[in-house]
């Protein structure tokens, strides 16, 4: 029986985990020890955060959308209509506000992250810049894992809106209902636990992405072809991850923030 | 970079007495990366004053023993001290302070592509938060040393690969290294381009007198860099007096990740060694 590509594969993946978990924990750890690169910080939220507000609100917006016309259509069955505005708020803030945003921050800011990075590492950027005594970690990978996950915080609340703004659009334009009952169904479930359980999760799809996305980028190897798997890399696991870790995250919050 | 320039190297034949604290010294170094070793028990030292100019055929592990010296790679076996101190163990963080402390030319340049050749060169005083005055006097100053004060708002992608290592050479300087490592500068470029590199480099070793490690496969580099002097007064490099070279230029060639020669050009050409023999036909 073959076990050597076996036992080489699982071999090779228990490695990864551990790089990558060592990555990460200097990564976090820079945080507390000087030097800190503050203007780095604020280029990368810049870059992450207002580079990523225009996707995000769009998506936002069409998924409110969307959710308010098949809802609609379901709810009227039960003659429930009424209720669209609190499906529309509760869904996005709790689950697809978060979860969509990470997606979306992970296509555009892990890719980016991966291949800038692994262009400096295959075009020996990176060496020059150790040799010129300045830490990679702290000067690139630090800033952006921090700006990443401020900034998906905020950004998930911009999605939130504009779902719960987009889902109005379609109550009020295309199911020709009314707009004071969906905007007040809207925000009178909205609950504590609910605000919590949706942006605890962008603090974790933030680090995942930009965790990820550096780490893939500064383990590129094979020239410009390395660079492209590395991106084809970050992009897919990043996004596999944040949603099986919105499937953990859930099951915990929802056992510390029961539904009400 | 505010050094006056000194008298050009004395071409007296006999080879100067060996320094009691070498700058760099490599002691039974080996590395190996998933395969058969890339270094072998590799030993030697760079002396205060030196010029060593480390030659072999590509792959043969020149640019891995660069990037040994500064601690970006660490050695499997063996020690290494770089002004004194022994890196082979020494932590990242430890080692950043000692880098500081040297000059490294990468074979590409590795310029920062999304900074300016001022930002570029400036980079070390950048994150040392010396005021900007000061360092577009100093950036102005390494430029001109390299001929390429012009380019001083240009981005890297509009240089061209000689002007690229020159920048790279400037950067390097800078900061007034203890020692500067060249990984191949001459590299893919040009036979005038290359000239133009290996005079700055004998201008550096000449005007400055740092301490360095350059590696290259070109013979011709290596020839010139020995049998040629800056004179400062033409601003050319002009050549030696007929029989002469430069005593503070020595050599060491690796075969196959072993070091098979360590000494001057002259014992470099009367080497019995079959592959030195072979190397410089």
């Amino acid at each position: 029986m073959a076990i050597g590509p076996i036992e080489r594969t699982a071999k090779d993946i228990v490695l990864t985990v551990q790089e990558y978990s060592l990555f990460a924990y200097r990564a976090v750890m820079n945080l507390f020890r000087p030097p800190r690169y503050w203007t780095d910080f604020l280029i990368q939220c810049n870059i992450i955060g207002v580079g990523s507000a225009a996707i995000v609100l769009l998506s936002g917006f069409f998924t409110g959308g969307v959710l308010a016309l098949q809802s609609a259509a379901t709810l009227s069955e039960f003659g429930a209509t009424a209720v669209t505005g609190r499906f529309v708020s509760t869904t996005m803030i709790r689950e697809l506000g978060p979860v969509l945003t990470g997606i979306m921050v992970a296509g555009r800011n892990a890719s980016s992250m991966a291949s800038e990075l692994g262009s400096m590492v295959v075009t020996e950027q990176i060496d020059a810049m150790r040799a010129l005594g300045v830490d990679p970690m702290r000067k690139l990978v630090t800033p952006r894992l921090f700006a990443c996950i401020s900034m998906l915080f905020f950004l998930t609340i911009l999605a939130d809106f504009f779902g719960i703004v987009g889902g109005g659009f379609v109550t009020v334009f295309m199911n020709h209902q009314n707009g004071t009952q969906y905007l007040s169904m809207a925000w009178e479930h909205i609950h504590l636990p609910d605000i919590v359980q949706g942006l605890v999760k962008p603090l974790f799809s933030g680090f995942i992405i930009a965790s990820l996305g550096c780490f893939y980028g500064m383990r590129t190897t094979g020239g410009t072809e390395g660079v492209g798997r590395s991106t084809i890399d970050a992009v897919v696991f990043s996004s596999v991850i944040i949603i099986f870790a919105d499937f953990l995250l859930t099951q915990v919050l929802l056992t510390f923030f029961p539904p009400i | 970079m505010q050094n006056p320039a000194p008298a050009a190297a004395e071409p007296d034949q006999p080879a100067p007495p060996a320094p009691l604290n070498p700058i760099v010294e490599f002691r039974h170094v080996s590395i190996a990366f998933d395969g058969p070793p890339v270094l072998q028990d590799v030993s030697f030292t760079v002396s205060p004053n030196e010029t060593r100019i480390l030659l072999g055929p590509a792959g043969v592990g020149k640019s891995v023993l660069l990037k040994l010296i500064n601690g970006l790679l660490h050695p499997d076996s063996g020690s290494i001290l770089l002004f004194g101190q022994e890196i082979t163990t020494m932590k990242e963080e430890n080692l950043f302070p000692l880098r500081t402390r040297t000059g490294m030319v990468f074979q590409e340049g590795a310029l920062f592509d999304s900074l300016t050749v001022r930002d570029n060169v400036a980079y070390q005083l950048i994150q040392e938060q010396v005021p900007d005055d000061e360092i577009d006097r100093r950036v102005h100053q390494a430029l001109t040393f390299v001929e390429l004060d012009s380019t001083f708002h240009f981005f890297p992608v509009s240089l061209s690969g000689g002007m690229k290592r020159r920048v790279a050479i400037a950067r390097a300087l800078i900061h007034q290294p203890e020692l500067i490592l060249y990984d191949s500068p001459t590299g893919g470029l040009d036979p005038i381009t290359s000239t133009t590199i290996i005079e700055l480099v004998m201008k550096e070793r000449d005007f400055f007198r740092i301490p360095s490690l350059l590696v290259t496969h070109r013979l011709q580099d290596a020839f010139t860099l020995c049998s040629h002097h800056f004179d400062p007064a033409l601003g050319h490099m002009v050549p030696l007096p007929k029989g002469q070279t430069d005593p503070n230029t020595t050599f060491l060639m690796l075969e196959e990740g072993r070091l098979i020669f360590d000494g001057s050009i002259r014992e470099l050409v009367r080497s019995q060694n079959p592959f030195v023999k072979e190397f410089l036909e």
